[in-house]
């Protein structure tokens, strides 16, 4: 208290004009960068990193896609034949998840079953992002009349109710992997498609790309160092988020009974199994694959939400 | 106004055409007709009356023209493999069986989702919010048909509290709707959540507490208003996702509505009543988003109707 009121004059009396000496001014200095300079996914790895759920959920997808790739390492059972006399086994020491009502091990169903739902999740978010990317980066930087006819296009296209198409083209195509990867991409790149565009059009026109051409960068650049980096964000989190819907889409085709057909298994096709299952008090049927689509699901929208705020400039410190 | 009305109404006939038109091919690009493919065998005879009788000797174009024309007219003829109901008769029976399934999940997710939402942006990092943003991600990873086979076991089976099938009762409906609600529940009490989160930053909140009003006043009255409009616009595609979640449901609580002859006609192979519920469905859908779309731009001044594209 004492301080604040004491005159500012003497204060400034007491230090001496010796104390001050003039610094050289250093140009290369002034420019220099305080701090070592972050690319942008390290950046957003580190900020992801601090995310403890956003992390497990991307250790135990990393675990369940090793499971399905070594899937017939891990158990000595065969995915299609099981032992009759074995029929609905309880989980035990042999069996950890318990048989089903041909015999056959949950266990390791479930691991043919994690390649299905995770090869069709991933080849659906993929072919989804190729082309959405094409779809809408062509609208998106053309502009105008291109860009207002295809998005009528995809206007007219939202609208479809997506799972219906899927089933009719199932009906008509008759179940098997491919068609339901094609039924599920057939409609969902139109959620890609929106995203790119939208981001490239809004980028497109940012002062900093302006900034950049004026300083002579080449278009490639401007796209490589300025475009892409921003657009790669939402992208991410938008194919992170179209891996469980698609999961879940094959998950619900197989328990209409349109999905992966037997001995094949799916998560989905296993569910439905352990339906009727369930009343006999085989609870193990239905839990384990219930679980592990919850499980995975769970995962990849953690992951998702996580990229997303870790993608998220206005959240960086 | 009037302009974007015409437009977006001139987009929803443009998709239910696209959607009749691909029905329509799907469907007849399938081999062999239904008849062909019915294992009992009938004499050549019956086989062109009936072909006759379903229109399907005549030429592709006709037959679309007799399909749109049915689609104008609303009357989808009969159902194969029940000759003595028509589609619509289907269609009557099923829908106000679903609609009320449908708007009774609608209702409660709305209800549950947003109050759920603003209790957890009220109490932002603290337990309300971990313990309703956990539900909600747990609501969002578990699929509809495994939380109900889950709820039939232990409500219906093991503690016999609650009917495990059908559709008569109060008692009957309480499971099928939360197995329903759950997923969109989550949903919007995520939007909620978030979108309050940034309205209680806003200066006019600050002025409202300013001035002195109640918390629940500011809450209901300034913030909510505003909260609400992304919850608005999702409201379509929740729409749909019940939609199609009442497939399952209904098949798992053997509710007899459309959702169940829907999946019944696939497995059956009745392209008429396929043909019919879908289209049914997608328009029904198409009107939906439609409808959302006029709500929210009722609700948000700053988007002017007769704006052109920003899709």
């Amino acid at each position: 208290m004492e301080r604040l009121n004491r005159p500012i004059e003497t204060a400034v009396q007491q230090i001496p004009d010796e104390w001050f000496q003039p610094i050289e001014k250093d140009l290369n200095k002034a420019e220099e960068v305080s701090r070592p300079s972050l690319s942008f996914y390290k950046d957003a790895w580190i900020r992801l990193k601090k995310n403890r759920l956003a992390v497990t959920g991307l250790f135990f997808l990393i675990v369940l896609i090793l499971a399905a790739i070594f899937a017939p390492i891990l158990s000595p059972y065969s995915i299609s034949e099981g032992a009759l006399r074995n029929q609905n086994l309880a989980p035990t020491a042999a069996h950890w998840f318990g048989t089903d009502s041909l015999g056959r091990d949950v266990f390791t169903r479930l691991w043919y079953g994690a390649r299905v739902s995770l090869f069709v999740g991933i080849a659906a978010a993929l072919i989804d992002f190729f082309i959405g990317i094409i779809y809408g980066g062509i609208a998106g930087y053309k502009g105008g009349r291109i860009d207002s006819t295809m998005m009528r296009i995809i206007e007219v296209l939202y609208g479809l109710p997506h799972l219906l198409v899927v089933i009719l083209l199932l009906v008509v195509m008759g179940p098997s992997l491919f068609t339901i990867i094609i039924a599920l991409t057939i409609t969902g790149w139109i959620g890609m498609a929106r995203i790119v565009r939208g981001q490239v059009m809004q980028l497109r026109n940012y002062e900093y790309v302006l900034a950049s051409k004026t300083l002579g960068a080449s278009t490639a650049r401007i796209i490589r160092r300025n475009l892409l980096p921003n657009t790669m964000g939402p992208i991410i989190v938008q194919i992170t988020l179209t891996v469980p819907s698609a999961i879940f889409a094959e998950a619900f085709l197989s328990f209409l009974g349109l999905g992966i057909q037997a001995p094949n298994a799916s998560w989905g096709s296993m569910a439905n199994d352990g339906l009727s299952a369930i009343l006999s008090g085989d609870w193990w049927l239905l839990f384990f694959p219930a679980l592990f689509i919850s499980l995975t699901m769970f995962a990849f929208n953690v992951l998702g939400d996580g990229l997303r705020d870790a993608f998220d400039p206005k959240l960086r410190r | 106004m009037a302009i974007y009305l015409i437009r977006r109404f001139l987009i929803m006939i443009a998709t239910i055409f696209v959607i009749a038109t691909m029905t329509f091919i799907l469907m007849h690009s399938i081999p062999g007709n239904p008849f062909t493919t019915q294992d009992r065998s009938t004499s050549e005879a019956v086989q062109e009356n009936l072909n006759a009788h379903y229109h399907l000797d005549e030429p592709m174009l006709t037959q679309y023209g007799i399909w749109l024309k049915s689609l104008v007219t609303f009357d989808f003829g009969p159902s194969i493999k029940q000759p003595t109901e028509t589609v619509n008769d289907l269609l009557s029976r099923g829908f106000p069986i679903s609609a009320e399934l449908g708007m009774w999940t609608i209702m409660i997710a709305l209800l549950s989702g947003i109050t759920l939402g603003v209790l957890a942006a009220l109490k932002h990092n603290g337990m309300i919010d971990y313990i309703a943003m956990t539900l909600a991600v747990l609501g969002i990873s578990v699929p509809n048909f495994i939380l109900a086979t889950l709820l039939i076991q232990q409500l219906a089976v093991n503690l016999q509290l609650l009917p495990a099938a059908t559709w008569s009762s109060p008692m009957h409906m309480i499971m099928p709707i939360i197995a329903l609600a759950t997923g969109p529940t989550a949903i919007i009490a995520r939007l909620t959540r978030s979108s309050m989160l940034e309205v209680l930053t806003q200066d006019y909140i600050k002025t409202a507490r300013a001035k002195g009003l109640s918390p629940a006043k500011i809450v209901i009255k300034h913030a909510l208003r505003n909260a609400l409009m992304p919850v608005v616009t999702i409201l379509g595609t929740l729409v749909a996702a019940i939609l199609t979640g009442t497939f399952v449901i209904e098949r798992i609580f053997a509710i007899p509505g459309m959702g169940k002859y829907f999946v019944e006609s696939i497995n059956n192979r009745d392209y008429p009543v396929i043909m019919g519920t879908t289209v049914f469905y997608s328009a029904f859908l198409i009107f939906m988003l439609f409808l959302v779309d006029i709500v929210y731009s009722i609700l948000d001044p700053r988007i002017k109707l007769h704006k052109k594209g920003g899709s």
